[in-house]
Order: structure tokens, then sequence, then C-alpha cells
């Protein structure tokens, strides 16, 4: 069996392009040119020098000693967090942005949720010289102040998703609308793992860098290029994407993905998509998504406003479905108390969304000799607010 | 024959009305249905409402919140219609996203539909080829007609395959755009349904997107076989209720109404 994607975009029996008619151009523009792009020397020269002294990479694998002899295994930290605008989220929006370029795009657009993804595309916009315009729920908008200033700041227009439930989901919507409305001159950066084809695939591969550093990097440590484990969070799912890339055909390597379960998976208020989702299409894609019986798209609820996509991406869904990565999930309390260990032991804030992944050490054991990167994909300034709120600082 | 196939035979240009179900009342649907045959209307799009409809734009997106809100679902739907062919006589059509259809069964959904005597769907975001492959069979056993939707940006072969595998009408989106975005038409919109009319396809073309009064109406099936309006009437809906679904399709048929 096969991990990655099949020639008509399917992982197993997910991804498509479950697309309108009025959207088949754009996509299949872009379609018949990723590839092709991505593979030009020039692309790869820029994407590569970009990523290096623009962004900051290769970000470090860090052996966290203390967090390792606490939990009797050695931990590596993919240390996603120290990129600049503090996550895994840059390496995607650096290769679209370039992408558009090559395809003559001036207009950018982009979805976001908490706000990570919109200033890490307004950030590339800003760097190139392109319109940028983030769609963002307007709940979202109210509570994420902090973000929706940095877009501003980097000359983005912020516009509001007033539709259906007012966050993430209708934020897609509306970037899909402003994209069949202006077919000719707009790229659309997805910010996630997700979306009809080829968008799950190409994030993916932008986000491979961080499996392909692995990789060397954990050669030079420990002179094996595979760990035992992979772990890493899932909302849509790019930063594990891009953690698993190179492992995805190496069965010795063990994939675990993270899911948040908000107040807990029988609450109601979850965001756990493999143990509350069916398959069905959410933006263009055929996948696991949570929904009511009669096929509405439900609103899913964590802690970590990056986790809380009802849907996730077609690769993972696959992966959960064919057993290749085992899906763990955690409630906020338990991520929250997984930070601040992590702050206690290692002097790294974590972002929520990664405070999920390190939680599983609490509720999984490893032998001493097993080797577990785990992706640490955002650090937590961001989540200062919400930490202060938990732990009453 | 599907009464689709009937009613392109007429020799006139074609009316057609989309509503969403549910709205602005959750038991709507049939009186809506009635009165739109009664004035004139030769086709109906029956919305089946979603709580994410990407192509739509913000009136229709509206109407499917606040109808999903009043307790609309595919099965309500469906015992809303069980007894409409003994009122109804024009060509029926269920207009809705895929995903709710997939949660039903799409078997199930299609035989629900022939037991109704619904005539045919259109599925904004099922691709050609999957329907092609996955499901053409399915609908054909139990007689639904599957319209599909060109754009502007279409290709001409892709609309030559699009034609091929049609039957009945295509759906002519007249621009780049989701559901009620503009109105009326410029010289842009009339070159595009001039080169359509040119390429002498197999299925008549049916208007939709941008059509509110009988200008625009006019305009559009000057050079095709009909018209669909789907937002200016939810609007109307909106703003008159459905006492007044007589006048609304008066004045699209009839200038200076």
């Amino acid at each position: 069996m096969s991990y990655n994607i099949n020639k008509k975009g399917y992982y197993g029996k997910f991804g498509g392009a479950f697309i309108p008619e009025m959207l088949y151009p754009n996509v299949e523009e872009l379609r018949q040119n990723y590839i092709k792009v991505m593979a030009e020397p020039d692309f790869q020269r820029e994407f590569n020098l970009l990523l290096k002294d623009y962004v900051g990479r290769p970000s470090p694998l860090y052996f966290a000693k203390r967090l390792s002899d606490k939990y009797n295994t050695k931990i590596y930290l993919k240390r996603e967090d120290l990129n600049h605008t503090g996550a895994h989220k840059i390496n995607n929006t650096i290769g679209q942005i370039l992408m558009a370029k090559r395809l003559g795009k001036h207009r950018i657009i982009a979805e976001t949720g908490a706000g990570q993804h919109g200033v890490a595309t307004a950030t590339v916009c800003a760097l190139m010289g392109l319109e940028c315009i983030v769609y963002m729920g307007e709940i979202d908008i109210a509570r994420q102040a902090p973000n929706v200033a940095r877009m501003k700041m980097l000359g983005a227009t912020v516009v509001p998703a007033l539709s259906g439930s007012r966050t993430l989901k209708d934020a897609t919507n509306e970037a899909i609308r402003d994209w069949i409305n202006n077919p000719v001159d707009t790229h659309y950066i997805i910010g996630s793992v997700v979306g009809p084809h080829p968008y799950p695939d190409m994030v993916a591969r932008f986000q491979s860098v961080v499996s392909e550093e692995i990789q060397w990097q954990l050669k030079e440590q420990e002179g094996t290029s595979k760990p035992d484990y992979v772990v890493a969070c899932v909302g849509g799912g790019s930063n594990a994407a891009g953690a698993y890339y190179h492992f995805l055909e190496d069965t010795n390597v063990n994939l675990i993905a993270v899911e948040a379960a908000g107040l807990g998976v029988d609450s109601g208020e979850s965001a756990a998509t493999s143990v509350l989702g069916r398959e069905g299409i959410i933006h263009g894609s055929k996948t696991l998504l949570m929904q009511t019986k009669d096929g509405q798209i439900t609103e899913p609820y964590s802690i970590s406003a990056g986790l809380d996509y009802p849907g996730v991406g077609p690769m993972h869904a696959h992966l959960y479905t064919s057993g290749r990565a085992e899906f763990i999930s955690i409630t906020d309390d338990e991520a929250m108390a997984a930070g601040l260990k992590l702050c206690k032991l290692e002097g790294i804030i974590p972002a929520i969304e990664s405070s999920h992944a390190l939680a599983i050490f609490e509720k999984k054991t490893f032998n001493p000799n097993d080797i577990v990167v785990l992706s640490l994909s955002g650090r937590g300034d961001k989540d200062l607010e919400t930490y202060i709120n938990h732990f009453k600082l | 024959m599907n009464r689709i196939n009937q009613k392109i035979k007429e020799d006139k240009k074609l009316l057609s009305i989309y509503f969403t179900s549910g709205y602005p009342n959750l038991d709507d649907t049939a009186t809506i249905i009635q009165n739109l045959e009664e004035n004139g209307v030769d086709m109906i799009e029956i919305g089946l409402p979603f709580s994410d409809p990407l192509a739509d734009g913000p009136t229709i997106q509206a109407s499917s919140t606040q109808a999903l809100k009043n307790g609309m679902t595919t099965e309500v739907l469906f015992n809303q219609l069980k007894d409409i062919r003994k009122t109804v006589n024009i060509p029926l059509i269920i207009m809705g996203y895929f995903n709710p259809m997939l949660q039903y069964g799409i078997e199930a959904f299609c035989k629900k539909c022939q037991d109704i005597g619904i005539d045919g769907l259109i599925i904004p975001d099922l691709p050609v080829d999957v329907y092609n492959e996955q499901y053409k069979s399915i609908f054909e056993t139990y007689g639904l007609i599957n319209i599909f939707l060109i754009t502007p940006q279409t290709s001409v072969e892709r609309i030559r395959f699009i034609d091929s595998i049609s039957n009945g009408f295509i759906y002519m989106v007249s621009s780049a755009s989701v559901t009620g975005s503009q109105y009326g038409f410029g010289a842009i919109q009339t070159n595009y349904f001039k080169r359509i009319e040119k390429m002498n396809l197999n299925n008549p073309q049916i208007v939709g997107f941008g059509i509110s009064n009988n200008d625009t109406f006019m305009q559009a099936t000057q050079h095709a076989k009909g018209a669909i309006i789907g937002s200016a009437f939810i609007k109307h809906l909106t703003n008159k209720g459905v006492d007044k679904i007589g006048y609304f399709a008066k004045s699209i048929l009839k200038p200076n109404y």
C-alpha cells in the first residue's frame, strides 16, 4: 500500500477535487503546473535560499535531555517554533508565493483561523510586494486581536467572514468564493494539507523540508536517519504532513498523530476528527469530517485555535483508516499541563497546538532506546493570554 | 420521457426558478412550488440547504443557514415532496451540494427522487469526471438527468465533453462569480452567450447568475433557451413572503408589469 498521493489526486479513497465548475480552471492550472514549477532549478534555488536566510532553516533538531529523562526515552524536538513568524506555516507560504509569482498571479488570498497562517501569508506578500487579502471569521477576529494587528502592519487587508458559524471553515468558504469571483489574477494560498487536489500534495511537499532535515540531523546525532516514532499534532495536518513526509513509506518508522479532544471526545466540545468524523466532502476534498447525520458540517471545539478544523487532510484520513498512523486525542487540560511542563523542563514555551503533541508522553510509554522525534510546530507567544487564563498566572 | 426533455421541446423561452427549501418557513416548500407553476414558471430548482455552500453568495447562504435552523433536512424535504406530483406537472430539479446526498446514500437518494417524481439534479461540487466514472449509471437507473455547469472560463474542449455527457440542458453560468453577486449583462456576457450559441451544442443552454427582472431575462434568453433566477427570488421571499410569488413571476415574464 502507498501512503503518498496517486496520479488522480487521491490518498487511498480520500482526496480528489470536489469543486464547482467555476473553480475548475483555477485548480486545473495549478494541478498542471505545480510539480513542474517546483522541480525547476531556479524555483528550488529561490525556495531554499529564502528558507535558509529568511525563515532561518534548518530548524534545530534538539535533543531534549530533561524531558527524555523524565519519560525515560530519547526525545528530539524539531524546532519549527524557531522559524520566522513562529511556526511551520511559513514553509508553505514561501513555497506558494513563489508558485503564485511563476503562474503570473499578483493578488493573493488566504483564510486564517487563529491568524498564524494569515500572518505567514501577509509576511510573504510583504516580502514579494503582492496584494494580500486574508479572510478571517468575525468571531476569530474578535478573539485574535494581536494577529489581526500583525497582518495589518504587514500590509494585508483582513476581511471578516460573516456567514455561517463565522470561524475558520467559513473564512475558507469566503476565500474560495473570492477565488471564484477572481479566476485570472488571484492565487489562493491554502494554509494546510486540505482543500481540492493539488493543494494537499503541494502543501505537503512544501512542508516536507521538515522530515528531510530530520533525516540528516538525526543521522548526525544518532547515526541513523530513521526515528522509531514521529509525533505531531493534527488540525488540518500540515505540520504532521511535513514531519511524516519522508517516512511515509517506511513502516519501521511509527507515526503518531495527536488530535484535540477539547473537553473530551464525548463532551460535544471536541475537534477529534478521527474519532468523531465520517467520510464526506469538505472544502473540495473527500476526507473524514465532523458532520451531522444529514451531512451538515459541524463546528469543532479546542482550546487551540489551530486545531479546531472540522475536517482533516485527506493524507491523514488515509493514514488513519489504513492504520499507518496511530491517532491519539488529547484534552485541553492535558495539553495545557504538557505545555507548562516543557516550559519548566526545557525552557521552551510551546504553542498550544504543539502542547497537544507533547501530552502523549503521559499517555503512552516508550522504550528507553526509542528515538521519538516530536514536531514542535510553533511557539507559545501567541497563546500567552490562554496560558495566563488557564493557569491564573 | 423525462419532463425536462419534454419541456425543452416547447417552442418558448423557459423561466426556471431556484428556491431554498425550508425558507422562509420550514413548510413553505409545496406552496412555493405550486404558486410558481400556477404563475407560468417552466421549471423549478428545489435547493437542499447545506451548511457550507461555497458556490453561493450571501443571499443563498443566508437562506440556507435559516432553512437549516428551521429544521430542514433531506428526510424532511422528501416528506414534504411526497405528494407533490398530485398537483404539479412542470419539471422539478433538486439542487444541492454533494455531501448531504453522499450521507443519505447516493443510490437511496436517487431512488427517493424517482419515487417522488424529481426529474434531475444539479450538484455544483460533484465534478464531471467523478460523476461519469462512479455515479452516471445510478442516476440513469432512476431516470434522473444530471445538469452540468459551464462558465466563461470553461474551455471549448471541456464544453464539448460536458455536452457529450449531458442530456437535458447545460447550465450556463453568466460570469465568473458566485450566485447573487451581480445583476445585468454587459458586452462580455453577451459575447459569451453568442459564442456558446454558435457552438451548436446538442443540449440547449439555460443561463443562470445575474438575472433578476424582465430586462435581464430577455437579454439572457436572446441567445439561450432559458434563464434561471435564484438570489433575486430569495430576496423577494425575504421581503414579501410567499404570498406575492405570482407578482414576482409575472414581473420576470412580462415587460413593465
